[in-house]
């Protein structure tokens, strides 16, 4: 497939870059992975004037811990995160999200902030990403501005970003102790957007009770979806199986499926109820430190 | 600003040419370079039949622009073969009948390498999630898992596993 002709520029600097986009006025778009965005162009779902290609700015493909935070820069690849000893150690629900997005050969090239930036809800880090409570900081003409995760979509490929900005970091907030994260994901082969996602980020209290949830949901809306009143009723409750199957139940509640090809809304909606349970349990388990299976992202 | 001047590296040949911004990576070897071991398959990022090695690391070389590969290596199925000797993972799909119709073979071979350059020893697991982002349907997958155990061997320098090609009388040594 030939795409329609476009201008493209590689800068060298975010500046460079936001002047560029600006001066476009939603006519150009910012090229990172390009694992989205070209597949577009080529079937011309999209016709930017103007691609601005930011691979050639230095300097934007961290993944790393600081100030109490964890920082994914605008171009570290979902490889990038794979391959991250902090992640493996610390942070397991991204090490299970990285890891079925896409397929391995585009994870080399796919950036975890384009995931988000795209506002496809058939993207797996946006519920991840509501899920550990992120934040992904935004460059503009104006300066640079903190968006919760979980305010950046509006909704379906909408996102609260304006056209001159740029996302150039998610946040993540480094988890205290006693805390545990899973990704749950159907789908139906290698590649596939999910049928349906689960992610499940949790802090227990020295007792064994619930001090935070974190849950949020996969394709069965026209963005990610946080199953609010799922995260609410496991506050300050053990999270033994019968309190989970309940949040469970919430969560799929909370879903807002369509029908297509992978399936009806009841049979998504009852997915979520299952993917759910396992992500909780899983997250529970990482949470105590008890379980090596779900570290090792098995189950 | 929609035609550039770049220069790649293909198979350690460096190449100065001029380029619309909207070429392919995959249509600048195939049409431009005209080496067409690198195959077009779904054109849509999923099947791999496109995959090169772009600075050591499988690409499909239909989901990028060949003006974003300017500075770059690319390497292609070409690239594989070295004075006349064929390579390890080309070596092992040949003696394992790793292939069928060979559409998908290219690609397999460099996603292949790019693991096998990476470690030598990897699990069946590993070369079966290394190669899940590249589609065959003809071979059910299995010889293609022992054509790269075959090539890892001999990138050890270990003797090869006995192959299941070769015939159960050939392989005992009986005389049927």
């Amino acid at each position: 497939m030939i795409p329609s002709r476009f201008d493209y520029v590689a800068p060298s600097s975010l500046d460079e870059a936001v002047a560029l986009l600006g001066a476009h006025e939603g006519d150009a778009k910012v090229l990172s992975g390009g694992q989205s965005l070209i597949p577009l162009i080529k079937l011309r779902l999209a016709a930017p004037s103007l691609l601005v290609d930011i691979n050639r700015i230095p300097g934007l493909a961290y993944v790393e811990e600081r100030d109490g935070a964890l920082h994914i820069g605008a171009l570290a690849r979902e490889a990038d995160l794979e391959r991250s000893a902090v992640v493996r150690e610390r942070y397991p629900i991204l090490l299970d999200t990285a890891r079925v997005v896409a397929d391995p050969i585009v994870r080399n090239s796919a950036t975890v902030c384009g995931n988000l930036a795209h506002g496809d809800p058939g993207n797996d880090h946006p519920a991840t990403m509501m899920a550990l409570d992120a934040a992904v900081v935004a460059r503009g003409r104006h300066g640079s501005r903190a968006i919760p995760v979980r305010e950046l979509f509006v909704g379906l490929f909408t996102t609260a970003l304006e056209s001159d900005e740029i996302v150039t970091e998610i946040v993540i907030p480094a988890p205290p102790p006693r805390s545990g994260g899973a990704y749950r994901k159907l789908e139906r082969k290698v590649g596939d957007y999910a049928t349906a996602g689960v992610a499940a980020q949790v802090t227990l209290l020295e007792d064994g009770t619930c001090a935070r949830a974190g849950i949020a949901l996969t394709n069965v809306g026209a963005t990610a979806i946080a199953a609010t009143a799922a995260e609410a009723f496991l506050l300050h409750k053990p999270l033994d199986a019968e309190t989970i199957a309940q949040a469970a139940q919430l969560a799929a509640q909370a879903a807002d499926p369509v029908e297509d090809r992978r399936g009806t809304p009841d049979y998504k909606r009852d997915m979520i109820r299952v993917l759910a349970a396992r992500a909780l349990h899983a997250a529970e388990r990482r949470a105590r430190g008890s379980d090596a299976a779900a570290a090792a992202g098995r189950d | 600003m929609s035609m550039h001047t770049i220069t790649v590296t293909v198979n350690g040949q460096p190449h100065t040419m001029e380029v619309e911004s909207r070429l392919l990576l995959v249509h600048l070897i195939r049409d431009t370079l005209r080496l067409t071991g690198t195959h077009i398959g779904c054109d849509t990022t999923h099947c791999g039949a496109c995959t090169v090695l772009l600075d050591e690391r499988p690409v499909k070389s239909c989901t990028l622009f060949a003006v974003q590969a300017d500075g770059r290596a690319v390497r292609t199925v070409e690239g594989l073969e070295r004075d006349g000797q064929l390579h390890p993972v080309q070596r092992g799909f040949k003696e394992e009948h790793g292939l069928q119709c060979g559409f998908c073979t290219p690609g397999m071979m460099m996603t292949a390498t790019a693991l096998l350059e990476r470690n030598t020893s990897p699990t069946e697991e590993e070369i079966r999630s290394a190669i899940s982002g590249n589609l065959c349907r003809c071979t059910g997958y299995v010889n293609i898992v022992k054509a790269i155990q075959h090539a890892a061997a001999e990138m050890r320098g270990a003797t090869a596993v006995p192959s299941l090609a070769t015939p159960p009388a050939e392989r005992t040594g009986a005389t049927a």
